[in-house]
This record gives C-alpha cells, structure tokens and sequence, in this order.
C-alpha cells in the first residue's frame, strides 16, 4: 500500500515550547490509525499542522503524493484532508441544516448533497428533528455526531479526528465509532486521536504512541493492545 | 400641517441612510471585531465621485434625463467605493490581522483622515450643490409632505436592507460570513478563505455606502469632503443602539436614530424652552450613544456576551 499522508519530522513550536518534535508518521489509503498519547503530548498540534491551521517550523507534509506543508486548511480541505476539530467545533448560532451546508461547502454539485443530508437525517433521527434549530442547542454527543457528519460531506480522502469521545456516555460514543465504522467502509482513511486507549486500538490497523512530542511506539494495533507497558501507562492497569 | 408625523417621516428618511452606512460598520465588525473608522469617509467619496460624474455630464451637455444622469453618477459610485473598501482593507488592515487590537483602531482613524484629505484636495473645500436633476414633486401624507426624493431614499434603501438580508441569511456567501463570523479557525477547516470573505465584506459594506453617501448628498442637496465625519460617527451610533455586529440590529438603530434625532430637533426648543435650538440635533446621536453605552453596551439587538467558538 502506498501512503496517503506521509509527515516527516514535523516540527511546531510555541515561543519557547515544542509541541510536536522532528515526528514522522504515515497514513495508508484506506488505512485506521491512531494515536494515543496523554495530556499535553502534543496530539492536536500534530493535527492541526497536518489541515494546516497552524504553522510549522520544519519537516514536510505529503498527502497524496504533493507536498502540502505550505498550504492553509482552506486550501488542504479541497486536496481531501478533514478535521473534526478538538471539542467538536460546532457553529452554534447557525442550525444544525446550515451547518451541514458549511460541511459541503467545498463542493459544486449541490443537488447530490441534499440527498445525502437527507440522508443523514434519516440515519439520525435526532438530527433531522433539529435541522432548523440552533446546534449549539444540541447535547454533546449530538454535536460531536453533527460534526463527524459535517466533516464527511466534504468527501475527504483522510478523516483526521481529535478525540470524539471525550467527555460523552457509552452509548454516544458507541454510535460515532459506528459512524465511523460506515466511513471506513466507503473508502475513507482516518487518523484518530484518542486518550481512551482501549476504544482507539480496537477500531484502529495500527498504532503510534506519542509522549512529549515526539513517537515513542508504533505498530500494529492488536499487538499494541497487547503490550504490558502500554497497558499500564494508559489503560491503568 | 402635522408637526408629528412630519418629523418621523424625515427621521425615517434620514434614519435609513443611517442604516445603510451603520451595515457596513456592522458586518466588518461582526467579522473582524474591528471599527472600520474610515467607513463614514468610503460614503463620502461614493457621494463625490457620482456628483463629479454628474457634473461632467451635466457640463458636457449629455441630452438624458436628470434621474438617468443621476443613476450614471451612482453607478460609478458603487465599484469605485467598492474598490476603495477592498484597497483600505488590503493596504491598511490585513497587514495587521494578527497585531494587538489597538493598532488597526489608530490605522483605522488615520485612514479616515488619510482619506479626507484626498477628497480634500480632489474636490477642494467648498460645498459642492447637488444639481436639481431628481423630481422636485412632493405628496400630502397624513397631513404632512413627503417628497419624491424622499421616496426614493426609503424605497432604495428598503431593497437593499432585504437584499443584503437574503443575501447574509440565504446564500453560501451569507454562510461562509457567518461562519468566519463565529470562527475564522472553523470556517477554515470547512474550506472557508477567510481573507476572500472578509474583502467581500469590505466590498459590499462599501457599495451600499457608496449608495448612502449619494443618497444623503442628494437629500441635502450637498456634498463636502468632510460629510462623511458626522454621518460615520452617527452611523457607528446607530450600529451600537442596535448591537453591533448584529444586521437587524443596525438597521433598528439606524431608523431609531433618524427618528431620535429628528422628533428631539423638532421639540429641543419647546422642552429647553427655547434655550437650545434645532441646530443641536447633532448633539442627540451621541446622548443616544453615551446612554447605551452605559445601560445597554450590548445594544438592542445584541447579545450580552458574545459566544466565540
Ligand atoms: N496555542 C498555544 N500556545 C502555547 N502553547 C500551546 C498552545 N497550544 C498548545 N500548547 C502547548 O503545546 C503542548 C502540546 O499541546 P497539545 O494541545 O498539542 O497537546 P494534546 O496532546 O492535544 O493535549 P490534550 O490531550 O490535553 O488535548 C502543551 O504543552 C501545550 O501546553
Ligand atoms: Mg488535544
């Protein structure tokens, strides 16, 4: 298989802080991979330099073969790279329709997106019921839902997602990995971050683990799943 | 004649140029979190430029009628304001996107001074009289007068408000303002060029300013490179009496002012008992100011605290 997003030692730095140091990893078409690290590790500064919404101060991005380093998230989101921001990112003053509408926004063919906005309705009722009302009035899994669904309407190659299970009940969090189970199944590839180490490595073909920045495991995500030291640093067993 | 009714009926008039230019206060505010000081003079400029058109083609002799002439003036108006909003914000603003907020404030200001002393040396310092080529009619209207241009300043800018109402609310360009609104962050990573929708902004604010200013010129039947001072500074009242960032909310405020200003122009002698005359009418704009700054600093319309994603 030939990488879809190839980074190679990336580097973001803060004023005197390093985010995200000399880090490489890959991401194959069609491939689940995610990365686990604790607090601080510097998981959404990886993310976010990857849909360029921050800069970086070295190493080179390849998505697809083309050099993407330099490019703002505008202009990565077209190349087929979306990011379901930290916390969800909701535009809570709009409603839950129009911000499906921002999801497609990159797209000209506007009558194939209303059906699948129906069609997200019909899958999730909640959502439908709601499509006139303010999503910032939706419940938290609700909006993670709408923002996961939001995202997939620009038709991204690689879905990059920064926690989606934070801070939700069992049953949300069933039903976004469920979602991105049928993603995963229509060709999408996805990076996922994710602190809940156990949920991450079951849904995912491959690992990496990060700690101050830098890689300091990968590999296959059941063998992971395995490995003593990682079962104590983050399953606290 | 009634006093009443014809003082609303001019504050509505006067109210909706207000409103007009209080819009583009507005949207750049609502996006940028900046006040576009030089706003007020981008409407003097679309009232100078359509006057220098007509003047030429009064002075050349141009056998049109005198709404077709002034319609030409307006229509040159509309993109040379409209370039000049998209070049203050290139040149002035965008360059300090990420700089502490007080700096575009000051650039901002002296933009607007920059700009006054170009329409100053262009069209020197006279008053400069808009010609009488408009319908001088007037009509009786529940016992009071309203004239043609009258009309037509309340008719133009009713389209206009409803026009930029469904444009915001109802087209993918309103979207993408409105979501670069909340978050230029989160609008990004919808595919959003933040930069493309803050110079439509730009451009369109300044259009419909440019329609204000020739408005406003032809009401009074003048125009003058420092016009534009008091009309920003009323319409930036106008802007915060209705919330600012908030379009329904200019709009409220503009005619709210007009009216304000008008019916306390009308009266000020009567409740002074003659100690202050009409020619203070300046002065209510900015009491109406000071009070909701003090009892209301988010306006009417506008919400209390603002929810930045
Ligand atoms: N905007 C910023 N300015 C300065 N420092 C920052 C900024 N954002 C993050 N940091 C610092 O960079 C480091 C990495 O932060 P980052 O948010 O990328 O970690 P994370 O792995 O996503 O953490 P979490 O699990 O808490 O979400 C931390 O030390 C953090 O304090
Ligand atoms: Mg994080």
């Amino acid at each position: 298989m030939s990488d879809l997003l190839a980074v190679n030692k990336l580097r973001v730095v803060y004023g005197q802080i390093h985010a995200v140091q000399d880090l490489s990893l890959t991401v194959a078409e069609h491939e689940r991979v995610c990365l686990i690290g604790a607090n601080g590790a510097g998981k959404t500064s990886l993310l976010k330099a990857i849909a360029g919404m921050i800069p970086h101060r070295g190493g080179s991005v390849q998505f697809a073969g083309r050099n993407i380093a330099h490019l703002s998230a505008h202009q990565i989101v077209p190349l087929g790279i979306t990011l379901v921001p930290e916390g969800r990112g909701i535009f809570t003053r709009m409603s839950v329709a129009e911000n499906l509408a921002m999801g497609a926004y990159i797209r000209r063919d506007k009558a194939v997106v209303a059906v699948e906005i129906d069609a997200i309705y019909q899958h999730y009722p909640r959502l439908g019921e709601r499509r006139h009302q303010p999503a910032g009035q939706l419940s938290g899994g609700e909006q993670q839902l709408l923002a996961i669904n939001r995202a997939l309407l620009s038709r991204p190659r690689l879905l990059l997602l920064d926690e989606p299970s934070m801070g939700l009940a069992p049953l949300m969090v069933k039903a976004i990995f469920e979602t991105l189970r049928l993603a995963h199944q229509q060709g999408v590839a996805i990076l996922l971050v994710e602190q809940n180490a156990h949920l991450a490595l079951a849904h995912s073909d491959r690992a990496y683990i990060m700690a101050n920045g830098q890689i300091t495991q990968h590999g296959n995500a059941a063998e992971l799943a395995q490995d003593r030291s990682i079962q104590h640093a983050y399953f606290g067993e | 004649m009634d006093i009443l009714v014809q003082q609303l009926i001019n504050g509505l008039v006067l109210g909706s140029v207000y409103a007009l230019v209080a819009l583009g206060y507005t949207m750049v505010y609502g996006i940028l979190e900046l006040i576009n000081f030089a706003h007020g003079e981008v409407t003097m400029f679309g009232a100078m430029v359509a006057l220098a058109v007509i003047s030429a083609l009064l002075g050349a002799g141009v056998d049109l009628p005198g709404v077709v002439i002034a319609l030409l003036g307006l229509l040159t108006a509309i993109p040379a304001c409209m370039l000049l909003g998209y070049g203050i914000e290139r040149l002035a603003y965008r360059p300090l996107r990420h700089a502490p907020r007080l700096a575009p404030l000051i650039t901002a200001i002296g933009v607007s001074i920059v700009l006054q002393n170009i329409a100053m040396l262009i069209w020197g310092r006279q008053y400069i009289s808009f010609p009488p080529i408009l319908p001088q009619g007037y009509h009786t209207l529940l016992g009071a007068r309203i004239t043609d241009v009258q009309i037509l300043i309340l008719v133009a800018s009713l389209v206009l408000m409803v026009a930029l109402t469904l444009l915001v609310q109802r087209t993918q360009l309103g979207r993408a303002m409105r979501a670069t609104a909340q978050s230029p962050q989160l609008a990004g990573l919808m595919g959003v060029d933040a930069n493309r929708v803050i110079s439509l902004t730009f451009i369109i604010g300044s259009g419909i300013a440019a329609v204000a200013g020739v408005l406003v010129s032809a009401y009074y039947g003048l125009a003058h490179y420092y016009m534009g001072f008091l009309l920003g500074l009323k319409a930036f009242s106008a802007a915060v009496l209705g919330g600012v960032g908030n379009l329904a909310g200019a709009m409220l405020g503009g005619l709210l002012l007009g009216v304000i200003e008008s019916l306390g122009a009308g009266y000020i002698g009567d409740i002074t008992g003659g100690f202050l005359g009409s020619n203070y009418q300046d002065v209510f704009a900015f009491f109406v100011l000071i009070i909701v700054l003090i009892v209301r600093p988010s306006g009417l319309l506008g919400k209390p605290s603002h929810d930045r994603a």
